[in-house]
């Protein structure tokens, strides 16, 4: 397993992790030991929504891995994100027991609203909680798979896959809006109780899942960083610039793309597990076209092809996204749409782009390197 | 207005009050109308409306029958607004009023006698003359007779129509001598089936002969009646409803393939200028919708434009649609997708920002609600193929409106200068511009006119359903799966898409759902895309991948 | 049924991704042996009645004028296009004719083609070690460790191709000359038996052209090498034997002094300028 710790080695990777450690400690500390009334104070509110833009983060990292390295421009991983989600919704669905509305043991609330005798064959499980979290990166992972297959078999690529990704979100949307579907239709999954046996409304939990989402974006960078400093990271990068000139080499460029694509789906699904939780609800909304193309928006202003740029491009689209909608709601759409421009049009190598261009500037002033490309 | 066929609880009592109805419509017509003092008539009308204030339906009914026996020439007037509940009395002077419009507080009435213009009247001083369910299929009947005599031919046949299964006895012999003096075929074709349903009730195993055949619902339900028993007549009506079992399924075949092509023509409409911003110049617009949206709401703007015009603002708005539609992607080009030419993923996050943006700015100025489009009057309405099928005349003009869009687009591209410019500088942009083209204006040409035709669609997309800003969005995908489904780079591809797209939808619908319909149509372009990626009808020479 | 099939062939690029040098049989004559082949396209005949053995460890020129049908006669060797009628041989134990591209490639057949294309966004080196011949699967692939003996590989092509000092430059800012010559280093790694290059000096300075001759000679004896060229005095450089092909068949072989005083050689080029003028 060497080639999992090669990251570790990278001091961009040192560097992330240090300050990703830092700042999980701060809110920590700032939640626990600072009383309620002090300035500094971080509620229970805000680590929620901070736990939610380090799920958010974790996608737009996947998105990154298959857009940055392997020149997928996937419009499917919010479809991927709420497949997590779901499977993680299901989970808290069957914790909650009798405690529902119409108190049925083993029905959730809206099966017990249609009428329904039985659990359907694909809820068996999720009381579980160790198969309810295996299905958080096998659900996301097989339709990925499937999907995946299919696409690159056939050497669709570039927008074509993009366009057939984005119709596969839609066509998972109207079904997750349908009632027959047994996954709560409209209302999708919510009013939960408890994960693993702890109170989702008290803010010690909602630490906890802070703390979890912050280990694993932490765990998805680092799988990401081992997968593209590998000798597969170079040949997914070759298969982006000239796909035909690396099959010709004798890789496999379809079985490339769909291993990094699986793994990648894997992480979505991890993301939205985590986000569940936090949230307290899933609903078939996740799976609107616009959200996921708006995760890679997120990356494309972040700075593609860097994981890092990922990251902050997720963490202050979302934070301006909270401010704005706050604030005033209507203007947010006009500050997004007029992002997607200006990150393509004015940032095309976006904020960790430009970072990179001054640091290297920098350094170039500071060393006298003869080597300077182009 | 189709009359229902809820009464065939009641056949015997029915038959004694369309007898009376019957006698006393044939003295009405056939007798010379008396000439009679104005004063004579208002003493007689109000005795006659007089009767039919009384609690007793019983009496009511007689009451009617004496006004139809009066020969008296408001009578028809009279009875149809007994009919529709507005024949109203004044409850302090008791006297009797048409109220011509029941909305609000205060009512415009007239007199029922005189006919004199009475002003607004509160409705809180009215009592209506209340009539219950036989009474109404009574009036029905008897205002249907009065129309088989008096009516122009249009009137005739649809009196024809209601009087299929309503016959009885007495009335069969006025319709017999009606049908002698019937110069219509159409009208004699429905009197000989209402005849006809007449006799099949007495048992006369001929009359399925004459009804074999009928789509219409009432002889269906004679026909099932008869088909009940046993016997020849039975087995006769059995044979005639399978036959008709048939029939029936022909037209919700050709009704399905009518909305089929109806559908696929909106997204053939959708798609077309897509097919050639992306198919021709391969720019990914995901700003097409709100393309197509702007159209529907310059057709919107056109008709607030030009209130009470809807014909005219329909037809401005086809030119001031495309012309929106084209100028507002030209900015787009020129603004976004020029900068980044040979990028198409970047193209298309920026377009979609676009397309966010003129959502929002559509909310903002316009309103975040629904708008709806009138529909001009000649516009609207149907084509009747027979009595189980027609036509929404809307989706026809949607559809020749289609097949015109498509045709001039195929003109443009295959016989003026600027097709050939477009189709060179596609194939080879440097030899294109060596040659003299010049390409940029070629590009702003290109996109303006797929653009334009967005602006098209939404026009006509706004004769069937409502305008609002999320309009777009819901045909991008569609726009999209159509065009790569065909085959990017061909219009023709793209025309066979969206009508086999929309065809099958709707044969899907009816056991699906419409959503799951839509959802196994996705699905199936997403799979028929990975075993042919580059669509129906490939085109030879352009690389397929983006 | 499919990803059944699929995961056969995975095995079989298993098997063929295994070392597979010593396969080739080169004791009874030639490494690479065409005869009798006639491929047509729309009743034109690119290659007609072609006849045509190479060497073991020789270096061999095609020349030929515009349409003489060298790029097919590539297409052929490598794959790309089947032949009507006629045989492919590589070695006398590797029929070409029942094996697909990557088949080919993997026996140790490799093609440069006209125009470089090496991965931009990665370095010199990088490009090296992606194309060394190696387990290409996905997950030995994601595993893949650098190894001194793998190094030592890449050095060693580093230093035949002259691009040693710009190992660590990403091969996007590589003149047009250093692209090609990282183009043939690419396809030295997978330590090919057969090289066929097309037209490797086109749009080359003297002195690239110089190394180029340098490098294409240096390999002649390890490997057996293809070229085909217009450029008449970088074949001269280079060349022991010449074969001149006309409209899809030999005029003329042998050595380039033998070939440029032939006189059906003469016709053709002459004929052809003559025609021209």
């Amino acid at each position: 397993m060497h080639w999992l710790g090669r990251p570790f080695n990278e001091r961009s990777t040192q560097l992330f992790l240090l300050v990703l450690v830092l700042a999980v400690t701060l809110v920590t500390v700032l939640h626990l030991a600072v009383s309620p009334q002090h300035p500094l104070y971080v509620s229970g509110y805000t680590v929620g929504l901070l736990g939610k833009y380090l799920c958010f983060a974790l996608l737009a990292v996947a998105v990154d891995l298959v857009w940055g390295y392997l020149g997928i421009l996937s419009l499917g991983h919010g479809a991927f994100f709420a497949l997590g989600g779901y499977a993680m919704g299901m989970y808290l669905m069957r914790q909650v027991g009798d405690r529902g509305t119409y108190g049925d043991p083993v029905l959730p609330d809206f099966m017990v609203f249609m009428n329904w005798e039985s659990l359907p064959w694909y809820w068996h499980g999720f009381d579980m909680a160790w198969f309810a979290f295996l299905m958080v990166f096998l659900a996301p992972g097989a339709l990925a798979l499937v999907f995946g297959y299919l696409a690159f078999r056939s050497r669709v690529t570039g927008v074509y896959l993009s366009i057939i990704t984005q119709a596969m979100t839609f066509a998972l949307m109207l079904a997750f809006f349908r009632n027959e579907m047994g996954f709560g239709g409209n209302n999708g999954l919510t009013d939960f109780y408890d994960i693993l046996g702890f109170d989702l409304r008290s803010n010690a939990t909602g630490l906890g899942l802070f703390i979890a989402s912050g280990i694993a974006l932490a765990f998805g960078y680092l799988l990401c960083r081992s997968i593209v400093a590998s000798k597969l990271g170079r040949v997914c990068v070759a298969s982006r610039d000239a796909e035909a000139r690396t099959r010709f080499l004798g890789y496999r460029v379809e079985r490339v793309q769909l291993f990094v694509f699986v793994v990648s789906a894997m992480l979505a699904g991890l993301a939205g597990a985590l986000y569940v939780p936090q949230v307290g609800i899933i609903n078939p909304s996740e799976f609107e076209p616009l959200f996921s193309i708006e995760i890679v928006v997120w990356v494309a202003l972040g700075g593609r092809a860097t994981l890092y740029g990922a990251v902050i491009g997720a963490i202050l689209v979302n934070y301006a996204k909270t401010i704005f909608t706050g604030v005033m709601p209507d203007a947010w759409l006009f500050a997004l749409g007029g992002l997607f421009v200006i990150s393509t049009v004015l940032l095309p190598k976006g904020i960790a782009g430009v970072l990179a261009h001054r640091f290297r500037r920098r350094e170039a002033s500071n060393t006298t390197k003869t080597e300077v490309p182009a | 207005m189709r009359i229902p066929c809820t009464f065939l609880g009641h056949a015997r009592w029915h038959a004694a009050m369309t007898r009376i109805v019957s006698l006393g419509l044939l003295c009405l017509l056939i007798a010379i109308p008396v000439a009679a003092t104005a004063q004579d008539d208002v003493d007689n009308g109000q005795a006659l409306l007089e009767a039919l204030d009384v609690r007793s339906f019983q009496d009511k009914a007689e009451a009617i029958n004496a006004i139809i026996e009066s020969e008296d020439e408001r009578a028809n007037d009279w009875l149809q607004a007994l009919l529709d509940g507005d024949l109203q009395r004044h409850k302090d002077d008791g006297r009797f009023v048409i109220v011509t419009d029941n909305v609000g507080r205060e009512w415009p009435v007239i007199d029922a006698l005189s006919g004199d213009d009475l002003g607004e009247m509160s409705r809180r001083d009215l009592a209506r003359i209340n009539i219950n369910n036989a009474l109404r299929r009574q009036l029905r009947s008897a205002l249907s007779m009065v129309e088989l005599y008096t009516g122009d031919r249009d009137e005739r046949r649809e009196a024809a129509k209601g009087l299929i299964g309503k016959v009885d006895d007495e009335l069969s012999d006025s319709l017999a001598s009606r049908l002698e003096n019937e110069s219509d075929e159409d009208v004699r074709h429905r009197l000989n089936q209402a005849l006809a349903v007449y006799r099949l009730e007495q048992g006369d195993i001929d009359a399925v002969e004459t009804l074999a055949g009928s789509l219409n619902s009432d002889v269906r339900v004679a026909l099932t009646r008869a088909a009940d028993g046993e016997g020849a007549v039975a087995d006769a009506a059995q044979a005639a409803l399978a036959d008709i079992e048939q029939t029936l399924k022909l037209n919700r075949g050709a009704e399905t393939l009518y909305f089929g092509l109806s559908m696929g023509s909106v997204l053939v409409l959708a798609a077309i200028g897509l097919a050639i911003t992306f198919g021709v110049m391969g720019v990914i617009n995901m700003a097409h919708g709100e393309l197509i949206m702007l159209g529907a709401y310059s057709s919107w703007m056109m008709q607030q434009l030009l209130p009470g015009y809807p014909g005219i603002a329909v037809l401005l708005s086809i030119p001031v649609g495309f012309l929106v539609s084209a100028l507002v992607g030209v900015v787009i080009e020129r603004s976004v997708i020029q900068h980044l030419k040979g990028r198409p993923l970047e193209t298309l996050l920026a377009t979609f920002g676009v397309s966010l943006i003129l959502q929002q700015l559509v909310r903002t100025v316009v309103s975040p609600l629904n708008r709806s489009v009138t529909t001009p009057e000649w516009m609207s309405g149907s084509v009747a193929i027979n009595d189980a099928l027609s036509l929404t005349l809307n989706r026809l003009y949607v559809m020749g409106f289609a097949v015109l869009v498509f045709a001039a687009l195929i003109l443009v591209m295959h016989r003026t200068r600027l097709g050939l410019e477009v189709r060179a500088v596609t194939q080879n942009r440097a030899m294109a511009r060596s040659m003299g083209i010049r390409a940029t204006r070629v590009d702003i040409m290109t996109f303006a006119l797929g653009s334009g035709v967005a602006g098209l669609a939404g026009v006509a997309l706004a004769q069937l359903t409502n305008v609002g800003p999320n309009l777009g969005q819901s045909y991008i995908i569609d726009s999209f799966m159509v065009v790569v489904f065909g085959g990017v780079g061909n219009l023709w591809g793209t025309l066979v898409a969206g009508l086999s797209l929309g065809i099958i939808n709707q044969v899907l619908e009816p056991w699906a759902g419409a959503v799951l319909a839509k959802i196994m149509v996705l699905v199936f372009i997403i799979l028929f895309i990975q075993k042919r990626p580059r669509g129906l009808f490939p085109q030879k020479g352009r690389a397929a991948e983006g | 049924m499919n990803l059944w099939q699929s995961m056969a062939r995975r095995d079989r690029v298993f098997d063929f991704l295994a070392p597979t040098a010593s396969s080739v049989d080169v004791r009874h004559g030639p490494i690479l042996y065409l005869e009798d082949v006639t491929v047509s396209f729309d009743g034109f005949r690119a290659i007609d009645n072609l006849n045509l053995t190479i060497d073991d460890g020789e270096l061999r020129c095609i020349i030929g004028p515009n349409g003489a049908g060298k790029t097919t006669m590539m297409d052929i060797i490598t794959g790309k296009t089947r032949p009507d009628t006629g045989s492919v041989w590589f070695g006398s134990r590797h029929d070409l004719l029942t094996m697909n591209e990557p088949e080919i490639a993997s026996l140790g057949i490799g093609r440069k083609f006209q125009k470089p294309t090496v991965f931009e966004a990665l370095t010199v080196f990088e490009n090296l070690e992606l194309a060394m011949a190696a387990d290409k699967r996905v997950i030995p692939t994601l595993t893949a460790r650098l190894t001194g003996e793998i190094r030592d590989r890449i050095d060693e092509v580093l230093t035949m191709t002259g691009l040693a000092e710009q190992q660590h430059a990403l091969a996007g800012i590589l003149s047009h000359g250093q692209k090609q010559w990282l183009e043939i280093g690419m396809l030295l790694m997978q330590r090919p038996r057969l090289l066929l290059v097309d037209e490797p000096v086109a749009g080359m300075t003297e002195q690239e052209m110089e190394r180029t001759a340098e490098l294409l000679t240096g390999l002649a004896g390890k490997q057996s090498v293809v070229v085909v060229e217009h450029d008449m005095g970088f074949v001269r450089s280079i060349a022991r034997t010449v074969t001149v092909l006309h409209q899809g068949s030999v005029l003329a072989e042998g050595s380039m002094d033998q070939v440029q005083s032939d006189p059906s050689v003469i016709e053709v080029y002459l004929g052809e300028s003559e025609e021209a003028a």
